[in-house]
């Protein structure tokens, strides 16, 4: 019993420190300048994509709205490490960000359908 | 007399050594050990800093989407008035972006820089992002004085007032966002942060990656998407 009982400390340490290093990795330097510059490349293209507006035709606002999730989504994982850091930590942020979605693409729903038939509330002169 | 004996009988029983206080408490095998509190191994002061950003995407989605509701509202007189997108300078605009984008690459190399202990090359870094946040600001300023001079006030209409009230609670933030950075380096530079408590740097640097994110939102929703 004796012998048993003596190792669990140590095997708890253990276990801790594997934790750790499980989320404690990143990029490298050279990683994350690479990862910068693709972030560049999708703004520069966000950019383009405002100016020929004509060419893109209805795929504009699509295209943007896209380009603004991968920019987030990589900014976020790869610049604020959620990626390799604590899933606890994406559910607390995640949470959050869904939370927000969900409720003010409720209230903006009930704005524009919810409310006077004749759209007063979007129009750019409302009546009421 | 009993498998455990109380503190007053441990003590009769053994004499207490010199170097050692009188026990509270019966020994017991498990004294042998160090003492690991419960823990998830995950430290509480990140965990705050993901809750409070978490929270913060609240405050945001409210400030954006009351300007997407809003941003083509005239005033009640009935007379047409300015908006902010008819004033919106999309190439100044686009290279603030492009430096707060990359002040998020500055930042977490001071990250990188501080966990590895160079300390130098983290204050450099450090110094970089709060500048390219200064930048941003003064760019932000100057957008706002042009608007103003070209008849868009706050009070102008409620689409303006959407505007600056979202644009400017950004730059609230990118300019707390700052005071962080230089105080940070201060502390650097004096040696009360060193490897040890990298994870403060990483902390701020979390805060400073949202500021950048919520521009992210900002900049196609309201100034590129029509």
């Amino acid at each position: 019993m004796s012998t048993a009982t003596e190792t669990a400390p140590e095997e708890l340490h253990d276990e801790l420190d594997d934790a750790h290093d499980d989320h404690d990795h990143g990029l490298s330097d050279f990683g994350y300048i690479k990862v910068a510059l693709l972030l560049a490349v999708l703004t520069a293209a966000e950019v383009l994509i405002y100016f020929f507006d004509d060419k893109v035709g209805p795929l504009e606002v699509p295209m943007l709205l896209i380009l603004m999730v991968v920019k987030f989504e990589i900014v976020v994982a790869y610049f604020m490490h959620l990626r390799f850091d604590n899933k606890l930590f994406t559910w607390l942020f995640v949470g959050g960000l869904v939370l927000a979605v969900a409720v003010y693409a409720a209230m903006g729903t009930s704005m524009v359908f919810w409310t006077d038939p004749a759209g007063c509330d979007l129009s750019p002169n409302p009546s009421c | 007399m009993t498998d455990t004996p109380t503190a007053s009988s441990t003590a009769a029983a053994e004499p207490v050594e010199d170097d050692e206080p009188p026990a509270a408490y019966p020994r017991t095998e498990w004294d042998d050990y160090e003492i690991v509190p419960p823990t998830t191994s995950l430290s509480n002061e990140k965990m705050t800093m993901w809750a409070f950003l978490g929270s913060d995407c609240l405050l945001f989605g409210a400030l954006i989407s009351t300007y997407l509701l809003l941003r083509n509202r005239q005033p009640l007189s009935g007379e047409e008035s300015l908006r902010a997108a008819d004033l919106f300078d999309i190439p100044f605009t686009s290279v603030s972006s492009f430096v707060l984008l990359m002040s998020s690459l500055t930042m977490v190399l001071a990250v990188s820089a501080i966990s590895r202990g160079e300390m130098e090359r983290c204050k450099l870094w450090l110094l970089t992002t709060a500048a390219q946040g200064a930048v941003f600001i003064a760019g932000q300023v100057y957008e706002f004085t042009s608007f103003y001079r070209e008849g868009l006030g706050y009070t102008v209409s409620i689409s303006s007032s959407a505007f600056y009230t979202l644009t400017g609670f950004h730059g609230v933030h990118v300019s707390l966002g700052i005071i962080m950075l230089v105080t940070l380096w201060v502390m650097v530079n004096r040696g009360i942060i060193g490897t040890e408590r990298a994870e403060t740097v990483e902390i701020i640097g979390l805060y400073w990656h949202f500021v950048d994110i919520v521009w992210i939102v900002i900049f196609a929703v309201v100034y590129l998407i029509p």
